[in-house]
């Protein structure tokens, strides 16, 4: 237990001289993505291996030191989704790619016992070879400034958190600065919420601050609930300290003493890795009554989301938290002055609040002097769709589209076209080749007719039709609205229905003035973000792709080849024998010929089903 | 077939909360995780210890998609259909598990209890796109005859838990 600053300050020493003791340290990456590809057990092999070749393995800090001991941890997400489960080796910083358990051995007794490289293992592209993590151009372009401890500490530790330096940030708050100060530091850093909205985090917890309430509450959105968007889950698993500790700061700056988390119910592994970290923190007293001898009190507490992506609204967040059925209200008065429970509510997501330790720590100007200046700091971005790097990664603001997919994430998956990419989940739009030299930052893409949203980043090639992805987020949509305001309830479904028509080849040209007119419509008179959003992708598509619009309504025909019932299927007189399977599996009587003979289908009836081309033996059946 | 409601562990539930009816979600929750779906006859016994009607209890389980009101499968299969998984693909795969299944968009668990199929929109492990959870567990990069494999795996898994 710390019950004094000094405390702390000894604490922090002694841990960092045991994490001092591991000559050399294994990092397996322990976020989602590498769990599933088996990292846990390759976890246990290594610590058995050590064990077995008799040095001395050191998987936690509490242990006495042992001089040459090896450290073996769980880290955090590494980003690097795509080529899981990794390991990493320090203090060379050798990145071993797509392990597996029988690797282990060969690890152990090159790398740890010996002091070679396994070739084998590392990173390859373009018959180039990268050892150290750092090289590799996927790394080699990122700035990680909120990811810098994913995938090299333990994420499970505190211990390690606090030997690396942790809570210094929130000791220099509750200590060296008034209140005022810090959110007077926060406010000159020019930090905008990385939730979506981009709303100054400085202005907002000053608004708090100045509520004269006596109970406050720090809230943190963990409900990254657009579908392609992992940054948050990624910190929370592989950091969650950090963000702990911004909200901590939060705490001391705008006068609350209670903390919540919401966390959605998909995201196990960070509510499990979260509620650790807060046990520990009250068990060290850096949470409870008269924090190290402060006189501050302050605690967090987990709620856990139940499925319902409207909850990322600032209202409808609380009031979930509530126990309630999580709709959004008519605001004013908004959660700043009226939040969770009624009372004053700072409300910021878990990047954002995991920015906030790095300005306590290094100040404001050093933050602004990254990136934009209207935008400053970094974003962290999950480049997933079809890419050839899927993964996590973090980028100064500004950086432009193009050196994120084709520096960072490699370029197209197979070799294919880029066509455009989605950004910003349902509430964004998308960008297409004009805008690959766009700088990514809040006030751009906003121009752009898009958004930078939490920062999901879907990368589409040639194969992918716009006016289904358009239907696929309306459809979201649609499903998510909570159904409380007309506009949004009754707008998106109408939506929904014409982009489904469309598909489907029975659209007009007619629908499309419609949908642009029900868009602005729901866009002006939706209650909450979500409906306002909501027509951004069909916006955006018919912006940019009106072209596949029309060939989908004219010509009945996708010209991306994606849209099932505008597909033709043919069956090819050169390879078919005439069997008559086909014939008999048509639901419809579509198919028809004389046996022995090419068999036909009748366009006219076909339903493009494609019962028939699972059944013909000699795959003479294609779609086209 | 329903399973039979133990109401002295419903009651250590409200406990663990305090009887407090802000604690509803987390209380349902709780209740679902170990039935797997939240019997009907709970709502009564919960309006009486919570003090909060019926209605409003029914409001909040209709409300959020993780709750069931139906009984599911041993085996809950949520197929990923968020923007990464759809673009790589993730129908196909559903539609193999829904046909070899006899499921469809209505009709989500299997008679004898075994399956549910159900769409998800995003697990958030979009690097491993298209992606599947059977109770939780991440199964990475599937295709629909892997998803058929799986289903085959997961049956005699079964078998051999029952003999």
């Amino acid at each position: 237990m710390l019950l004094t600053r000094q405390d702390l300050q000894n604490a922090r020493s002694h841990y960092k001289s045991a994490l001092d003791f591991q000559q050399k340290k294994i990092l397996v990456c322990a976020g989602t993505g590498c769990v599933a590809g088996g990292s846990l057990e390759i976890y246990a092999e290594l610590v058995r291996l050590i064990e077995q070749n008799g040095i001395a393995c050191a998987v936690s800090l509490e242990k006495e030191p042992h001089d040459h001991s090896v450290g073996v941890k769980k880290s955090g997400c590494h980003g690097f989704c795509e080529m899981g489960p990794l390991v990493r080796i320090e203090p060379m910083g050798w990145l071993y790619i797509k392990v597996k358990l029988e690797d282990c051995a060969e690890i152990i007794s090159q790398s740890i016992v010996g002091d070679q490289v396994v070739d084998r293992l590392t990173y390859r592209k373009d018959g180039q070879q990268y050892p150290t993590q750092e090289e590799i151009p996927f790394y080699k372009k990122q700035t990680r400034l909120v990811l810098e401890h994913c995938g090299h500490i333990d994420a499970t530790s505190l211990q390690e958190y606090l030997a690396i330096g942790g809570y210094k940030a929130f000791e220099k708050a509750l200590f060296e600065m008034t209140p005022d100060e810090i959110v007077k530091v926060i406010d000159e850093s020019n930090l905008r919420g990385r939730g979506g909205g981009g709303y100054p985090a400085g202005r907002k917890w000053s608004q708090v601050k100045r509520q004269k309430s006596e109970v406050k509450f720090v809230v943190c959105n963990g409900d990254e609930g657009d579908p392609g968007a992992f940054m948050d889950r990624s910190v929370m698993e592989g950091d969650p300290h950090r963000m702990l500790e911004g909200m901590m700061i939060a705490g001391v700056a705008c006068g609350a003493a209670y903390g919540y988390i919401y966390v959605r119910a998909e995201y196990p592994l960070a509510i499990q890795r979260l509620e650790t970290a807060i046990a520990q923190n009250r068990s060290f007293g850096l949470l409870g009554d008269n924090i190290l001898g402060s006189g501050r009190a302050f605690d967090v507490k987990i709620s856990k989301g139940a499925g319902a992506f409207v909850c990322g609204e600032g209202s409808a967040l609380t009031t979930s938290i509530e126990g309630k059925r999580g709709m959004p209200r008519v605001k004013p008065p908004r959660t700043v002055e009226q939040g969770l429970y009624g009372k004053p509510t700072v409300l910021n997501n878990v990047e954002t609040f995991a920015n906030v330790p790095l300005i306590i720590n290094r100040g404001s100007a050093w933050y602004k002097s990254i990136g934009p200046e209207k935008s400053p700091g970094t974003k962290a971005f999950a480049l997933t769709g079809n890419i050839e790097n899927t993964g996590l990664i973090e980028v100064p603001m500004g950086t432009t589209l193009r050196e994120v997919i084709f520096d960072i994430g490699g370029g197209i998956r197979g070799g294919a076209e880029f066509k455009a990419v989605q950004i910003g989940g349902p509430s964004g739009g998308c960008l297409t080749r004009e805008h690959l030299d766009l700088p990514l930052d809040f006030d751009s893409l906003k121009k752009a007719g898009a958004m930078i949203g939490s920062g999901g980043l879907v990368v589409m090639d040639e194969h992918t039709c716009m006016v289904e992805v358009a239907r696929f987020f309306m459809n979201f949509t649609q499903n998510e609205s909570c159904g409380k305001c007309v506009p949004c309830r009754e707008g998106t479904k109408r939506m929904l229905q014409i982009l489904e028509r469309i598909v489907a080849g029975q659209g007009e040209m007619a629908d499309l003035d419609m949908l642009l007119e029900l868009a602005d419509t729901i866009s002006s008179t939706a209650l909450c973000g979500l409906g306002k959003t909501a027509p951004l992708p069909v916006v955006s598509t018919i912006k940019y792709f009106r072209d596949e619009y029309e060939a989908h309504v004219r010509e009945k025909r996708c010209p991306a080849k994606n849209c099932q019932k505008l597909k033709t299927i043919l069956i090819d007189p050169a390879l078919c024998r005439g069997c008559s399977k086909c014939s008999r599996a048509c639901p419809v009587g579509a198919i028809s010929g004389k046996i022995k003979e090419p068999f036909l289908i009748d366009q006219a009836k076909c339903i493009k089903c494609g019962a028939c081309i699972d059944t013909c033996p000699f795959k003479a059946i294609r779609e086209d | 077939m329903n399973a039979t409601v133990d109401f002295k562990e419903v009651d250590e539930i409200l406990a663990r909360y305090r009887y407090s009816a802000g604690s509803i979600i987390a209380i349902l929750q709780d209740i679902q995780a170990k039935y797997r779906y939240i019997p009907r006859e709970v709502f009564p016994v919960l309006s009486e210890k919570l003090h909060i009607s019926t209605a409003k209890i029914y409001s909040v389980a209709t409300f959020y998609e993780n709750f069931s009101l139906h009984p599911k499968g041993k085996y809950v299969i949520r197929v990923c259909d968020g923007t990464a998984c759809h673009v790589r693909k993730s129908i196909p795969m559903l539609e193999r598990m829904r046909k070899e299944l006899g499921l469809s968009e209505t009709k989500v668990t299997t008679d004898d209890l075994l399956f549910t199929v159900e769409t998800v929109s995003c697990l958030g492990a979009c690097g491993l796109a298209p992606v599947l959870t059977v109770n939780d567990k991440v199964y990475p990069s599937m295709t629909p005859d892997k998803a058929s494999e799986l289903l085959a795996k997961l049956r005699e898994e079964d078998c051999d838990a029952v003999n």
